[in-house]
């Protein structure tokens, strides 16, 4: 059981309640009370948050944990462990497993799993297609009985309309949302970057944006023909986030997220072939990602996720085009969304709080996302100004795989409480 | 004597006056191969690898007597017999041949920046004899040569360079080198072969071959790459033929000295008549001469330019 917590001085941020002022946030028993709850107890913590923001605990819901199969990538204690380090108290694992995650002993597997080693909740997202392999939905209600959240192919996309189709009704009657990774591979066969200058310049083969904007089209009418949730992952184009906002104005259930190194990035980086530029989607031109950042200014895109991707220093050095897509995320994405959308286009901190707690809580149905009383006590505190510098040689990560090393950022989360008890701070990790 | 490059990597990232410098030790070699003996000591004692992961019989066997004319040990390493088929990865393929003491590592390799990827990681010299889709250094240097000889300037040179393009590392490289060289280049092929992004780097784009072909001082035909292709990009060869091929007709819209040009191996009778492959405005077999001169003169450079060329 841990100690009474009391989180003292901060601006406390929380969305759900359009809160937004400087006051004390306690927990007791794993659970947050009213400050005045604690008075009389004795082995109080206490933690001085003056001049940082206190947030409800920040969820990410694309995280590759690589375990069952690649525990030389990572696995869901070091995982979970650069989650804290990064301010996530939740994260959602993908299903692109060894064995993949379309059976409810799988889904069983990594929660106990989780249950022993990870050090934030671990939340399971089920495969939408039997092995993944886009041909035969997975078994939704039994994965749903065995505690996924959500579904999705993530890393691949159901080429098939029909089968999609099928996957939506089904989804919507088991009620699980649905996640969807948006590529017509037809389209982006051999392609290892946006297509466009660079790729013209470096030969290699091209990844059009049209590749991702046709998927998202076919999921917004989809959404709209079974009114069921659908969230386009890793929205990377100037041209999805126009499909999102005219579907969404028409009231189409569906939403899109951004990854950092979407707005952070853009294909020049990948001048030298430096493998750590390469993910997928891939990164794409700067009028994209200028337009990322306005579609997240208006609420077009509401969701911010890292798309975690750890692979090993070996498997990414090598040539281009044998280097596997992904990078690492959960570390770095809390300060990149505060340089990039706060610090240089001025986007308030609440929104930026929102997306990363109360939309993806709410997206996932889970009771999270939140500094109500009563709610468990997940907790970030952010120091939103001083700046540090990336050291990939201290993440708590298994891989090294980020293009951000040696790149200075403003803001990052100094302090994750998970369910009442500090699992991490700038001084390390705190065990059970 | 100002060549300051460890490695000969693309044409893109080369200044006008380094391409001069190659032009010019080219023009020295081109007498040296000229001679009765055509050996000279520039490069003995130094040990080159040509590491061909892809297959080549003329660039291979260029750079192969390159080399041993400049009295270099050589050593022929082949994809099809190599460590590649037994799962070892490229850097330590290399990183094998430096700890033999290789200092030249002249790498074919379909992916994409192989070249650069290993000259990062190694000390030896690398010259990259064509990646993937990216580049193809000496081959625009012995072809800009070429022009140079037959021209005496490329500045205010109109060339056409017609067929695939998308998958060309020739014709990348021979933009660079052209424009800036101050060339007008003008592209021309399929749609799907030519997309619009090229124009970014400079050129002129057209699909209208006949309507090119007045204008153009030079005619670069490049081969269509079926290995590299799915069939989407075009229905057929003769489709390709009936757009871009230089047949004997076509050929009497061009100018009279206009050159005829072609990296090999050629497809007679798809991009390019038989009859011109060997007609009088061919210079294709002198861009091959040509090919041996301007190799010595990359490896002589990479190596410092100061060995002696006398025996």
């Amino acid at each position: 059981m841990s100690h009474p917590l009391l989180i003292k001085n901060g601006r406390v941020l929380d969305p759900a309640s359009g809160t937004d002022t400087l006051r004390d946030i306690a927990a007791l028993d794993g659970v947050l009370v009213s400050p005045n709850a604690l008075r009389g107890l004795s082995g109080v913590e206490e933690f001085d948050a003056t001049g940082l923001v206190v947030c409800p605990g920040l969820i990410d819901l694309h995280v590759h944990l690589r375990e069952p199969g690649r525990p030389d990538k990572e696995t869901i204690e070091t995982g979970s462990r650069a989650a804290a380090a990064g301010g996530f108290t939740t994260i959602l694992a993908m299903p692109n497993t060894i064995p993949v995650t379309d059976s409810a002993s799988t889904v069983a597997w990594i929660r106990q799993r989780a249950q022993e080693k990870a050090c934030v909740h671990v939340l399971v997202c089920g495969c939408l297609s039997q092995g993944q392999k886009g041909e035969v939905l997975a078994p939704f209600a039994s994965l749903k009985k065995a505690g996924v959240v959500a579904l999705s192919d993530d890393g691949r996309c159901i080429q098939s309309a029909e089968l999609m189709r099928r996957a939506f009704e089904h989804a919507h009657m088991v009620g699980l949302p649905i996640l969807d990774h948006c590529q017509d591979e037809s389209l982006t066969a051999d392609g290892v970057m946006n297509e466009g200058y660079w790729s013209t310049v470096l030969g290699l083969h091209g990844w059009p944006a049209i590749a991702e904007e046709i998927m998202i089209s076919r999921n917004a009418m989809l959404a709209d023909l079974t009114r069921h949730r659908v969230h386009c992952q890793h929205v990377t184009t100037a041209g999805g986030a126009r499909i999102l906002r005219e579907a969404r104005s028409r009231g189409v259930p569906i939403s899109g997220e951004i990854c950092p190194h979407h707005i952070a990035l853009t294909d020049a980086g990948l001048e030298g072939y430096d493998t750590n530029f390469k993910m997928n989607p891939p990164l794409r031109t700067q009028a994209d990602a200028d337009a990322l950042v306005e579609a997240f200014r208006e609420g077009v895109i509401d969701i911010l996720a890292s798309d975690h991707a750890p692979h090993c220093d070996f498997e990414k050095e090598v040539e281009f085009q044998e280097a596997p897509f992904g990078i690492l995320g959960l570390e770095t994405e809390a300060g990149l969304f505060l340089e990039h959308l706060h610090h240089r286009h001025g986007i308030p901190l609440m929104d930026i709080v929102r997306a990363l707690t109360m939309n993806p809580a709410k997206l996932l149905q889970i009771p999270k996302g939140t500094l109500a009383e009563g709610a468990e006590a997940d907790i970030t505190v952010l120091d939103t100004e001083t700046p540090w510098t990336v050291d990939k040689h201290q993440s708590a990560s298994k891989s090294r795989n980020t293009p951000f090393h040696g790149q200075t950022l403003r803001g990052r989360a100094v302090a994750t409480f998970v369910s009442g008890r500090k699992v991490w701070d700038l001084a390390g990790f705190y065990g059970e | 004597m100002s060549w300051k490059k460890k490695d000969l990597l693309d044409i893109r990232s080369l200044s006008v006056e380094e391409i001069g410098e190659v032009h010019a030790a080219a023009r020295t070699f081109r007498d040296v191969i000229a001679r009765e003996i055509k050996k000279v000591p520039a490069l003995r004692g130094k040990t080159v690898v040509n590491l061909f992961a892809e297959p080549s019989t003329r660039t291979r066997i260029s750079f192969d007597l390159a080399a041993k004319r400049l009295s270099a040990d050589v050593v022929d390493f082949e994809a099809s017999s190599s460590s590649f088929r037994k799962g070892e990865t490229l850097i330590d393929t290399v990183r094998n041949l430096e700890a033999l003491n290789a200092e030249f590592i002249i790498l074919r390799h379909a992916a994409a920046g192989a070249a650069q990827f290993i000259a990062e990681r190694l000390s030896a010299h690398v010259i990259n004899a064509g990646d993937g889709a990216h580049e193809h250094p000496t081959q625009a240097l012995l072809d800009t040569f070429t022009i140079l000889q037959n021209r005496g300037r490329i500045a205010e040179l109109r060339v056409l360079i017609s067929g695939d393009i998308l998958f060309s590392r020739v014709a990348r490289s021979n933009i660079h080198a052209l424009t800036k060289l101050g060339a007008t280049v003008v592209l021309c092929g399929p749609a799907t072969l030519l997309p619009d992004t090229f124009r970014e780097l400079g050129v002129e784009i057209s699909h209208d071959f006949e309507a090119e072909l007045p204008k153009a001082d030079v005619v670069y035909l490049l081969r269509i790459q079926h290995e590299r292709q799915r069939a989407v990009y075009f229905p057929s060869i003769g489709e390709f033929v009936a757009l871009f091929g230089l047949t004997s007709e076509r050929f009497r819209l061009c100018k009279p000295d206009a050159l005829i040009m072609h990296p090999g191996p050629i497809n007679r009778g798809v991009e390019l008549a038989s009859e011109l492959a060997d007609g009088r405005n061919s210079v294709i077999l002198e861009q091959v001469t040509n090919g041996l001169a301007v190799r010595m003169a990359v490896l002589y450079l990479l190596n410092g330019g100061q060995a002696p060329l006398e025996h």
